[in-house]
């Protein structure tokens, strides 16, 4: 009686309060469809806990659409779900799950097309091909959702969240994985991408193309086929992120790829097989990254310009740099380097004689990678020490001239 | 044959050097974990070791116990007892003492850190398989030259050099000969240069099961495919026991042909 | 009981024996005498099978000892140098060839003729060399075989311990062993010898008992009577 009377007295309080449409299986409105048809402008639909059977929803007027106790709308694998074409739309709470997979459409769970202000906010989204898709919209918010994919294979998976062609959205808190790439962005510009968790995706956690003046900081990239891939992109700054256990044959917890101006700093790699991966990247700034454990802490590919790596830790690591020129125009200074045998007399913290990064076997690796196969025999480690001691191979200005005695936590 | 090899087991167990063996990894494997803390950055730690000094340790007690022994193979020549059970006999003795010395230095810390709860259980049995088998493998070939050389200090240079030979010098050919055919396809012989030598073969199998083979990019691929399944360790496994037999064999057909 | 023939040893280049001929039938105590690098030992150890021959066959009890292990059961060995694993206590020494040559009822018997049983705890590393010819005897006496082989048994022995040796081989020769001796002692040889053979060259230069060889040499002392067997031979 107690039970039945909350109920009404709820439902009630919700009608009073709020100008909307109620949709549920009882109600007047018993599908989305219809609800939104019936809509005005500016109105609010309460979609009630259920099963709704419904896909190729089309939001053409500035609606917010609540899901209340988390109603499922299941497309049936029929192809998408929501498209929004219309600005200031709030998606809230919904569960959304059997997307259509497709070869020649990218069905996406919730689409937005050509459109600004909108919000989508504590969706859970289950068996999708694409999740949120925003496609030449702006302005808006995707917050607090959680995409969670069962992808096999690259081929016929999809990405978790997708931008494309798009400005100033934030993307934060959102949980992404078991999706092709977690978070995926082309020609997006003003972009901050932060708090999310991306992880267990069969690609890349986080995907940059030809997207510019993007901030991503206090992200969780772990167990991706690779973690954050940044190519052909400039003005990023990246800090406060984990990269973590991006382990595998190709895999790394960073590539940069033909990029200009960028700042990394004050990440966390660990147990990565290569925690940074660059080629071509220009005018970049390491700062205050922690590197442990991991395969390559930092490999360079290709040429490299006015990088410059400073107050980083880099902690038993089984190569620290490794490079596949001579050439160098990068700064190595005041870094912590686990490896580091010196000593310091003076007593300022910085080693007195510098130390080399780059060891002989990382550069015999880098020419003949079969070579690996000799890792911890024992005459590379004695053809290592000779090479320290009188460096013949390995670029004889790469050096950090100022090694830090402690770590900098 | 086993009442030869329970003799100089006993012997052995009672000497002072098995002592000191024991002793030494006993501290090691302690220090590591005490000084780690991480079970499974000790394990490689402790291959490091392993691979290089149990060979090395193999060998020298091998030959040494082998010219110290010599006025026992002389007694023991004497009885009614065929020559190639006084032979096997010494050899597993010192084989399965200097086993045993590396088992219980290694596997009693680890056991007290609490292994048995650990992931890195079947890390650490095939580290100390591996041990096991270079331990008999190295003895073997050890027990092979001294019994080639009646002359200690020549018998004693050829094992070391045959130690220096397998554990750093076949590295550098091996290494050498990659670099210079980089053109060609290397798999193949990458994998058949890392057969034939027991050090580099342990080595490997150690570190494909640390997981390490992602750092090894494609060869490492091509290696996981092949040492990763059953067959491949199959293989190996049998490699390691070829390494162990042939040592033996041949020590039996020299020792039937030598005079005394 | 023993028949070698035209036995030849050569180590690499070096010949030690060239076609050694003899024939022990009966049993007896057998001497084999000679100069240093006669052969003696090698003959010795070609018997025991611990020398292989390059040419030529032995037999013992008419059966090839060519890579025959067991026959080694009718033999009991005393070796020349009397090294044996150091690590081990005089007792477990005794114990351990027991073990390996099966069971001994006289090994009481001879530790106590020989004195050995205040030492019995002892490391063989820290005997003097008489206790360990002791141990030696007490070993090579312990297991009653048929054929007795005895590689310079008076080493290092005290007087009294030389009388219990000569005594027991009297008593074992008694026993119809065949006891085979090398000596460099004279005077032990010539007490208690039946038989010498003597090797020169690698060759058995003589053959016959003591009485023989002094008339072949008319030499009155054994001593001698050896002593100009090998100047005869150098003239």
């Amino acid at each position: 009686m107690i039970r039945f009377l909350v109920i009404t007295l709820t439902l009630l309080f919700v009608h009073l309060n709020v100008q909307g449409i109620e949709v549920c299986k009882s109600c007047k409105v018993s599908s989305i469809h219809e609800a939104v048809k019936a809509a005005k402008s500016g109105d609010t639909l309460w979609v009630k806990k259920g099963t709704y059977h419904e896909y190729n929803i089309l939001i053409d007027k500035p609606l917010t659409l609540i899901g209340i106790e988390f109603p499922t709308i299941d497309g049936q694998d029929q192809g998408e779900i929501i498209r929004v074409v219309s600005d200031s739309v709030t998606i809230d709470g919904l569960f959304i799950i059997n997307v259509g997979t497709s070869y020649t459409t990218d069905y996406a769970a919730i689409r937005v097309v050509r459109s600004k202000n909108f919000v989508i906010k504590n969706v859970i989204l289950e068996k999708l091909f694409f999740g949120i898709f925003i496609e030449k919209s702006s302005l808006g918010k995707i917050y607090h959702n959680k995409i969670i994919g069962d992808a096999v294979d690259e081929y016929n998976s999809g990405n978790g969240i997708h931008l494309w062609y798009s400005k100033e959205i934030e993307i934060s808190k959102n949980i992404v994985q078991g999706v092709r790439d977690g978070i995926y962005l082309e020609f997006s510009d003003y972009i901050s991408v932060d708090e999310n968790i991306s992880r267990d995706n069969l690609r890349y956690g986080l995907h940059f193309m030809f997207s510019n003046n993007d901030v991503y900081s206090k992200n969780i990239f772990e167990n991706n086929g690779a973690g954050v891939a940044v190519m052909f992109s400039k003005h990023i700054r990246m800090y406060e992120n984990t990269f973590r256990d991006n382990w595998g044959t190709a895999s790394f917890g960073l590539l940069l790829k033909e990029i200009n101006d960028l700042e990394v700093e004050n990440n966390v790699f660990r147990n990565n097989t290569i925690a940074i991966s660059v080629e071509g990247a220009n005018r970049v700034n390491y700062k205050g990254n922690t590197f442990e454990s991991n395969g390559w802490a930092i490999k360079v590919k290709g040429a490299c310009y006015a990088n410059l790596y400073s107050g980083n830790e880099f902690l038993h690591n089984s190569f620290d740099v490794s490079y596949n020129s001579k050439i160098n125009d990068n700064v190595f200074d005041q870094n912590y380097w686990s490896k580091y045998s010196g000593y310091d007399l003076d007593k300022d913290g910085i080693g007195d004689i510098p130390f080399r990064p780059v060891k002989l076997f990382s550069y015999i690796v880098n020419r003949t990678p079969e070579t690996i196969v000799l890792m911890r025999s024992l005459f590379i480690d004695i053809i290592d020490f000779s090479e320290k001691v009188s460096p013949v191979f390995t670029p004889d200005e790469l050096q950090d001239f100022n090694p830090l005695m402690k770590r900098l936590k | 044959m086993f009442k030869i090899l329970k003799y100089s087991f006993f012997d052995l167990v009672r000497s002072r050097w098995s002592y000191v063996y024991f002793l030494f990894y006993l501290l090691l494997a302690a220090t590591l974990l005490f000084l780690n803390n991480d079970l499974s950055k000790a394990v490689i730690t402790l291959m490091n070791v392993i691979i290089i000094l149990v060979p090395l340790i193999g060998t020298i007690f091998g030959v040494m116990y082998f010219y110290n022994s010599k006025e026992f193979t002389e007694l023991l020549l004497a009885q009614p007892i065929k020559r190639s059970s006084i032979f096997i006999g010494l050899y597993l003795g010192v084989a399965v003492s200097l086993s045993m010395s590396l088992l219980l230095g290694i596997g009693v810390p680890f056991l007290l850190y609490g292994l048995t709860q650990s992931a890195a259980i079947w890390d650490f049995s095939l580290l100390l398989i591996t041990g096991v088998f270079l331990t008999f493998i190295f003895t073997g070939i050890a027990f092979n030259i001294s019994l080639s050389n009646e002359n200690k200090i020549k018998g004693f240079g050829y094992a070391i050099m045959m130690w220096l030979f397998l554990a750093v010098i076949y590295d550098g050919l091996f290494l050498m000969s990659l670099v210079f055919f980089e053109d060609y396809p290397l798999d193949k012989l990458s994998l058949i240069g890392t057969m034939l030598n027991p050090i580099d073969l342990s080595r490997t199998l150690i570190l494909l099961k640390l997981d390490i083979s992602a750092l090894l990019g494609y060869t490492g691929a091509v290696f996981k495919t092949f040492f990763g399944t059953n067959q491949g360790l199959i293989i190996s496994i049998s490699v390691l026991f070829l390494w162990v037999l042939f040592p033996a064999i041949r020590m039996v057909r020299k020792s039937n042909k030598k005079d005394f | 009981m023993i028949k070698v023939q035209d036995l030849h040893k050569k180590f690499q280049k070096n010949i030690v024996l060239s076609g050694v001929n003899l024939e022990l039938k009966e049993s007896g105590i057998y001497s084999i005498l000679g100069p240093n690098g006669s052969g003696k030992t090698t003959l010795i150890k070609s018997i025991l099978g611990m020398v292989l021959p390059t040419k030529g066959s032995i037999k013992i009890n008419d059966k090839s000892i060519k890579a025959a292990w067991d026959y080694r059961k009718q033999i009991d060995y005393l070796p020349q140098i009397a090294n044996f694993p150091s690590n081990l206590k005089v007792k477990e020494l005794i114990s351990m060839i027991k073990d390996l040559r099966g069971n001994s009822k006289r090994d009481k018997e001879l530790i106590n003729l020989f004195g050995v049983e205040k030492f019995l705890d002892k490391k063989v590393g820290t005997l003097s060399g008489g206790m360990k010819q002791k141990t030696n005897i007490v070993l090579a006496f312990m297991f009653d075989s048929p054929i007795l082989i005895l590689d310079e048994p008076t080493t290092g022995l005290d007087p009294v311990a030389l009388i219990h040796l000569k005594e027991l081989i009297q008593k074992e020769k008694e026993r119809g062993k065949l006891i085979l001796i090398t000596s460099h002692i004279m005077s032990f040889v010539e007490e208690i010898t039946d038989e010498i053979v003597f090797l020169l060259e690698g060759n058995v230069h003589f053959e016959g008992n003591i009485s023989e060889l002094k008339k072949q040499t008319s030499e009155q002392n054994f001593e001698r009577a050896i002593a100009s067997l090998l100047i005869s031979n150098h003239v």
